[in-house]
């Protein structure tokens, strides 16, 4: 049980006096977090056109969108389930393999559907009827 | 973690089972590898669901018109907003869970006792809230018509603004009746009728000159094509095939079925985690209230089982993003 725990997140720029005002603290961020790809979300045709612009294979708002729900991810794991206080090789043991199987696993079937639809797209296939 | 496992003298053997490499408890490290291969499920189904996507990737359906209902605000389009309040419910629940934790660590009784009981109103208003999301996804908001090819031809108005099937087709006098099983030996069931059939939507149609119809491709600024009211009248007589009213895996007034498949599959399968969630929490609940734990000396239980509810929080900020955001 990890009784000493590690008080401050951004990297030790924002440190708190105990666990409870983390917690608090976390929440806050993963609400602003939250609150502004709920904005995002709602104005996404009103944006300029810099969002809509493509960018590796996506609209550059969807990489806004995943690059801020990785940032939720990671506060939720490292302070609402602790792998902040674990031992390196336990937290190492489960995040890298994870994320290298996740991001292998998504490569492939991505790749392979943008070719199918290459395929509607380009090919002799009559879909729209 | 000395409270469930007994420890013996075989501390000082390293192969002894006495240490812990790792800092972390049996239960615990268990825990932590059970979250690991269910992240890899769910990675699975939402890697699943990205292939379809990028498979339709100029006709998928969007998720900003397909869930816009919030309870008792009948008739308005509020996009996001009740999506937006179930992840902070989630994301609150997680927040007691952890102070839930916290006090077991102070091994104060009242308090794991009162965050717990906090978690799990947290986790039964978010599945209730789920459940409400699919009936009203099921019942669908306006109708529309399925193609030959399987294509999904929504009715617009002359401002582009969706219509409901409701709003300009007269219901007839149905000259079909549904078929049951004593009808027939080869006949097993069929499902609802729509309300209306094919030929009373294209007469309703073209009594409405102002209307016009939508496909399922989306142009370059994200927007549903408005066809021109003649070539939807065209589309409409050639092609039309079914009416379709609401969601369910076959059918999909929003678009593709795929759509519907992926989100009753992965919401489903988060609920039911979610669901079975809830059922751990009151076991633990009445766990702390009888005082196992306090016997025990240790809530490292509390703590387990507090990674799984976390975890469940994990999934749906993921699966938040992918069916609602992206």
């Amino acid at each position: 049980m990890a009784h000493e725990h590690n008080l401050t997140i951004f990297r030790g720029k924002l440190k708190f006096k105990n666990i409870t005002q983390k917690i608090w603290g976390v929440l806050i961020l993963l609400t602003i977090i939250t609150a502004v790809e709920v904005a995002f979300g709602i104005y996404k045709a009103e944006l300029p056109q810099f969002f809509r612009d493509h960018f590796l294979g996506m609209k550059a708002l969807n990489w806004i969108f995943i690059t801020l729900t990785i940032v939720k991810a990671y506060y939720i794991t490292w302070d609402f389930m602790h792998m902040r206080d674990e031992k390196a090789s336990l937290r190492r043991m489960v995040v890298w393999t994870a994320i290298f199987l996740i991001c292998y696993l998504i490569f492939i079937l991505l790749q392979e559907g943008g070719y199918i639809e290459s395929v509607y797209r380009t090919g002799f296939i009559k879909h729209d009827f | 973690m000395d409270t469930t496992v007994v420890n013996t003298d075989a501390k000082e053997k390293v192969w002894g089972g006495g240490n812990q490499p790792l800092g972390a408890s049996y239960g615990k490290m268990m825990m932590w590898f059970f979250i690991f291969s269910d992240a890899l499920t769910f990675s699975g189904f939402l890697a699943a669901y990205g292939f379809s996507r990028f498979k339709f990737i100029e006709s998928w359906p969007i998720a900003d018109e397909v869930f816009t209902h919030v309870p008792f605000l009948h008739g308005q389009e509020h996009p996001m907003i009740y999506v937006a309040f179930m992840t902070f419910i989630l994301i609150m629940s997680s927040v007691t869970m952890v102070l839930a934790v916290d006090a077991g660590h102070h091994m104060n009784k009242a308090k794991v006792t009162f965050y717990m009981f906090l978690t799990i109103i947290g986790g039964a208003i978010f599945v209730g809230s789920q459940a409400w999301e699919w009936a009203t996804f099921i019942k669908g908001d306006h109708g529309a018509v399925q193609t030959k090819g399987g294509n999904i031809l929504q009715f617009v108005n002359a401002e582009g603004h969706r219509v409901k099937l409701a709003d300009f087709v007269v219901a007839g006098t149905h000259e079909r009746v549904q078929q049951e099983q004593k009808n027939g030996l080869w006949f097993v069931s069929e499902g609802t009728l729509p309300t209306y059939t094919m030929d009373e939507v294209v007469a309703g149609f073209e009594s409405h000159p102002d209307l016009t119809i939508r496909t399922q491709l989306l142009d370059e600024k994200g927007h549903k094509t408005i066809l021109p009211r003649a070539e939807a009248l065209k589309q409409l007589k050639t092609n039309g095939k079914h009416v379709v009213e609401g969601a369910n895996l076959h059918v999909n007034e929003y678009g593709t079925s795929l759509f519907a498949d992926f989100f009753f599959f992965i919401t489903g399968f988060h609920g039911f985690h979610v669901f079975s969630g809830v059922i751990i929490n009151i076991i633990i609940f009445f766990n702390v209230i009888l005082g196992t734990y306090e016997r025990r000396g240790s809530y490292e239980m509390v703590e387990k089982v507090g990674l799984y509810w976390h975890f469940v929080d994990l999934v749906w900020v993921f699966v938040f993003t992918f069916f609602y955001l992206v």
